[in-house]
């Protein structure tokens, strides 16, 4: 017998349920029916490491990246941070994907129509990868916040988008980062969808001055914890 | 101890950071295994299809391997093949994937899975991903399969078989995925 060595149940108590009455599009874009447990198997503690992969030079500069050759508008920030699991292992090698508003709060997508300039050095997104301690850092602006329709003068909060794979299928991460002191936050429905308040306290970017460099750049820390393995593996396939 | 980070929607305006570069052709000329194409639409809870949907897949190749160290079956892999694609929707709301059959995997307690696919929805307005599969019919093993007969409504099994099809002499799996409603796809807790 081989040793198959699962991940730890999803975590319900710090994730979002499907549907979040204040957020009116998760009410017809949920499961309603109870989900199905599946006991985890070769086919969910594996999954996609993208351990080949090579980034370009500059994937994790959003400031430059936009192959203008010239810099984006906007306070340039340093994100920083940990992607470790439920155990405080960190989470090595593991792709980091970013997207993000400009710094007026407007996508570079065709669906968003906000009259907020566009900034044509300013792509938003960008990629980095962990290091061996699971560490990550990367270079952009600071997005600026964007009315939405959800309810009568809505407004999104200041985040980032980060979408994460970790080690297995059943790890995969994808959330949004907020920066500390946002009074948008606290009547966000996406933020307050996570059920609990530590579970929302999370989600919020900290200020890091060792991480603020003189004359360039605010630092911020946000550290990512994805689902961890369980202590005891029980026996699997041969 | 750590908590998890609490997931958050994709969002509108996902394909900037996710679908910049087409990840959905999985499979080139020299991949092992029979050619697929597997399409579909997601459905809402008012049974219109989702424009901003993403569908991420996860398979074994040909031969049933994943590859990933965690996968330390004998049998071959595939230098061209990982596995793993994404999809966005067209303009008809439609994913696809240009991929191979997957192998059989093992399963646990020495059973064998039909051939699937492990599937990941994302949406504006899910603050969550789900987790379903996609088996293919007229699979021998599907009855047998343990994942398959754990799900006691056996209707419900119904919703995780995508058909098949040829067009031009290509073989076409169609699955479409319902977020809600009378045939609400089954989803895992996993």
């Amino acid at each position: 017998m081989l040793t198959l060595k699962t991940y730890n149940p999803r975590d319900w108590r710090s994730h979002p349920p499907y549907s979040f009455k204040a957020y009116g599009s998760s009410l017809k874009r949920g499961p309603l029916k109870k989900l199905v447990p599946l006991q985890q198997t070769l086919s969910e503690i594996t999954g996609p490491l993208f351990s080949d992969i090579k980034l370009e030079p500059g994937e994790d500069d959003l400031t430059r990246n936009a192959g203008t050759g010239k810099e984006a508008l906007g306070e340039r920030i340093i994100v920083v941070g940990r992607v470790l699991d439920e155990d405080d292992r960190p989470v090595p090698h593991t792709l980091i994907d970013i997207w993000q508003a400009n710094a007026a709060g407007r996508y570079h997508h065709p669906v968003d129509q906000h009259h907020a300039p566009l900034d044509p050095n300013f792509i938003g997104a960008g990629r980095c990868v962990t290091n061996a301690m699971g560490e990550y850092r990367y270079l952009t602006i600071k997005p600026g916040a964007y009315p939405w329709l959800n309810h009568p003068n809505a407004w999104r909060p200041a985040h980032i988008h980060l979408s994460l794979f970790g080690p297995a299928f059943v790890t995969r991460l994808v959330t949004q980062f907020y920066f500390p002191g946002d009074p948008l936050i606290p009547l966000d429905p996406i933020f307050n969808s996570v059920p609990t308040k530590k579970g929302r306290q999370r989600l919020l970017s900290s200020y890091a001055h060792d991480v603020t460099e003189p004359e360039f750049a605010l630092g911020y820390r946000f550290d990512i914890v994805l689902r961890g393995r369980k202590a005891t593996p029980f026996e699997g396939p041969q | 101890m750590s908590k998890e980070t609490p997931s958050q929607t994709v969002g509108p305006f996902y394909a900037i950071g996710l679908t910049r570069h087409p990840l959905s052709v999985m499979a080139n000329d020299s991949t092992q295994g029979e050619r697929i194409r597997i399409e579909g639409q997601v459905f809402d809870g008012d049974g219109v299809a989702i424009p901003d949907v993403l569908v991420e897949i996860w398979q074994a190749n040909a031969y049933g391997r994943y590859h990933h160290p965690d996968d330390k079956q004998e049998k071959p892999l595939d230098p061209t093949f990982t596995g793993w694609g994404r999809s966005g929707t067209d303009p008809n709301c439609i994913y696809s994937f240009e991929t191979v059959k997957p192998g059989s995997v093992p399963g646990n307690d020495e059973s064998v899975q039909a051939p699937h696919v492990n599937v990941c929805v994302m949406a504006r307005g899910m603050l969550v991903h789900a987790f379903t599969r996609i088996y293919f019919a007229g699979e021998r093993l599907n009855d047998r399969d343990p994942v398959l007969k754990s799900i006691k409504n056996k209707a419900r099994r119904r919703t995780l078989i995508a058909s098949r099809d040829e067009q031009d002499g290509k073989t076409i799996y169609h699955f479409d995925i319902r977020l809600q409603g009378e045939n609400e796809t089954v989803f895992f807790d996993m």
